[in-house]
């Protein structure tokens, strides 16, 4: 669905990486770890066509997004669920309105009312669902984002340190959200330097863990 | 035309997207107000001066005068004389000779109304009013020479041509006043558009990450800052027409200058404007914002 082939991405005229290749098929867990700065945002950035690389070829879903017009990766990104670190949200409307957004860019808003509600209450937010987004904690920020990226159902479930804020037992609801969409056939790839979620997933789900170290990215154990 | 339909039917969800509130709101309701109120009346001075242009040429060429100096005592003669002449001449309609109180009327913005007519040498006029095909003035001037030595002819060519040429320039700079009005509507809300996109880089980055398109990232600024222009230019055009209303009529003037009022049917004209304004502010906004985002990726 996403992948990227023999990718560089050059920032303030360094390589923070070159020739890296991934590829992120259906049904396929990644988790993506490395040290700080080693560019791990960066490459998310670049699965959802937020940047643009240097050199080399980002496919989404068969096309190279090099080729795309901006409609196209709009529609492309609808296909894609994104958590970002900072979680942003639009602050004037309630959190349930944030968490339906997608669907309303779609135009799909009221096919799945129910849904809302239950992935709302999934994810411990059933009772906020009015408040305005600055008035929630990071964690509560954290678990609305990963309610956004995953109400359209996407493809591909994009997300950068996901259960950073949040309690462990929170961690391991998120978690089977995504091991549930993940055994949908959904691609998921989920950037962290939680240890224990990912040995948490590792017994649920076959997941491959990679490290971006150097520019490089390598496959890793689980002990890291 | 579909997407002018689209953002006339509205979509409150991609309104919604947008924070309702900044000044840019307030910025674009006052500009297209004070634009709108400016509007009226350079509608309103481009009508009258058309009006104005339309009377002196129709009235003045339609009209012709003759001035007749001569002696005291062959005054009458030269003046009866002239008024055979006339009578007798293809293409004038009457003539006649105006009375003492009537050029003594023609006299008193200049010289007051108590001018004692009677005891200073004025020459005699004649009105000429012309039928609808006009008389020959080359021929009728050759007459009056060897006739009434003392009559000069006046047919208001030399000063009627300059008046109306005036009148038509002053309808021109009317419509320019127009024309530049819109233009700086279309700058301010543009201005105005940019420094609301800039001012919601958050919620566009927001909408991207969720698929949202440029379109409909760009429709939910276009169509609020289309109907705060409407509002703001219908108060505006409103409030002209107010204005407008209250000014003197052109009889203080003593019937020389038209007025520069709407009358009749021009009164609907300003009703165009709150649309126009609207329009302008469509096509600035939809400029504005979908090359601010193309900018911004």
């Amino acid at each position: 669905m996403i992948e990227l082939r023999n990718v560089a991405y050059n920032y303030g005229g360094a390589a923070l990486f070159s020739d890296l290749s991934l590829v992120l098929a259906p049904g396929s867990f990644h988790f993506l770890t490395g040290p700080s700065g080693a560019g791990k945002t960066t490459l998310l950035k670049l699965c959802y066509a937020e940047l643009t690389a240097t050199s080399g070829q980002v496919m989404l879903f068969g096309e190279d997004g090099r080729t795309l017009s901006r409609d196209a990766i709009a529609l492309a990104r609808r296909r894609i669920g994104v958590v970002h670190q900072d979680c942003q949200f639009l602050d004037h409307l309630p959190l349930a309105e944030n968490v339906a957004l997608p669907l309303t860019v779609a135009g799909r808003k009221g096919d799945k009312a129910q849904d809302l509600t239950e992935l709302l209450n999934w994810v411990g937010l059933g009772g906020q669902a009015d408040q305005l987004p600055p008035s929630l904690s990071g964690g509560e920020r954290q678990r609305a984002a990963l309610a956004r990226a995953v109400i359209m159902s996407p493809d591909v479930v994009l997300a950068d340190e996901p259960t950073g804020n949040v309690d462990w037992e929170m961690s391991q609801r998120l978690l089977a959200l995504l091991v549930e969409l993940n055994k949908m056939g959904k691609a998921v790839l989920i950037a962290t330097h939680d240890l224990n979620l990912i040995r948490a997933a590792k017994a649920q789900v076959p997941a491959r863990i990679l490290r971006l170290r150097g520019g490089k990215l390598q496959s890793a154990g689980v002990d890291l | 035309m579909g997407r002018f339909l689209a953002l006339i039917a509205g979509d409150s969800q991609a309104d919604r997207a947008v924070p309702p509130t900044g000044f840019t709101a307030q910025l674009t309701v006052f500009t297209a107000g004070a634009m709108a109120f400016l509007a009226v009346f350079a509608l309103s001075l481009s009508l009258a001066t058309g009006r104005l242009a339309d009377r002196w040429a129709s009235e003045l060429a339609r009209t012709a005068t003759l001035r007749i100096s001569a002696p005291v005592d062959q005054m009458a003669a030269q003046t009866a004389a002239a008024i055979r002449l006339l009578q007798t001449t293809p293409g004038v309609a009457s003539a006649r000779a105006l009375t003492a109180d009537e050029e003594k009327a023609l006299l008193a913005p200049w010289f007051g109304a108590e001018l004692p007519v009677d005891s200073l040498p004025i020459p005699q006029l004649i009105e000429i009013i012309e039928d609808a095909d006009g008389f020959d003035p080359t021929g009728l001037r050759a007459r009056l020479q060897a006739e009434v030595p003392g009559a000069v002819l006046d047919d208001h060519t030399r000063w009627r041509e300059p008046l109306v040429e005036a009148a038509g320039r002053l309808r021109l700079l009317g419509w320019l006043a127009l024309v530049l009005i819109a233009g700086a509507t279309g700058a301010m809300i543009t201005l105005a558009a940019q420094s609301a996109l800039a001012a919601n880089a958050q919620v566009i980055r927001v909408l991207r990450l969720v698929g949202a398109r440029d379109l409909y990232i760009a429709r939910a600024f276009v169509r609020r800052f289309t109907f705060r222009a409407l509002i703001g230019a219908a108060a505006g055009t409103v409030a002209g027409m107010a204005a407008v209303f209250l000014l003197p009529s052109g009889d203080v003037a003593g019937g020389f200058l038209p007025g520069f009022g709407l009358q009749g049917v021009h009164w609907l004209y300003p009703v165009a404007i709150p649309p126009l304004a609207a329009a302008v502010a469509f096509v600035a906004t939809r400029a504005a914002a979908l090359r601010s985002l193309q900018e911004q990726s």
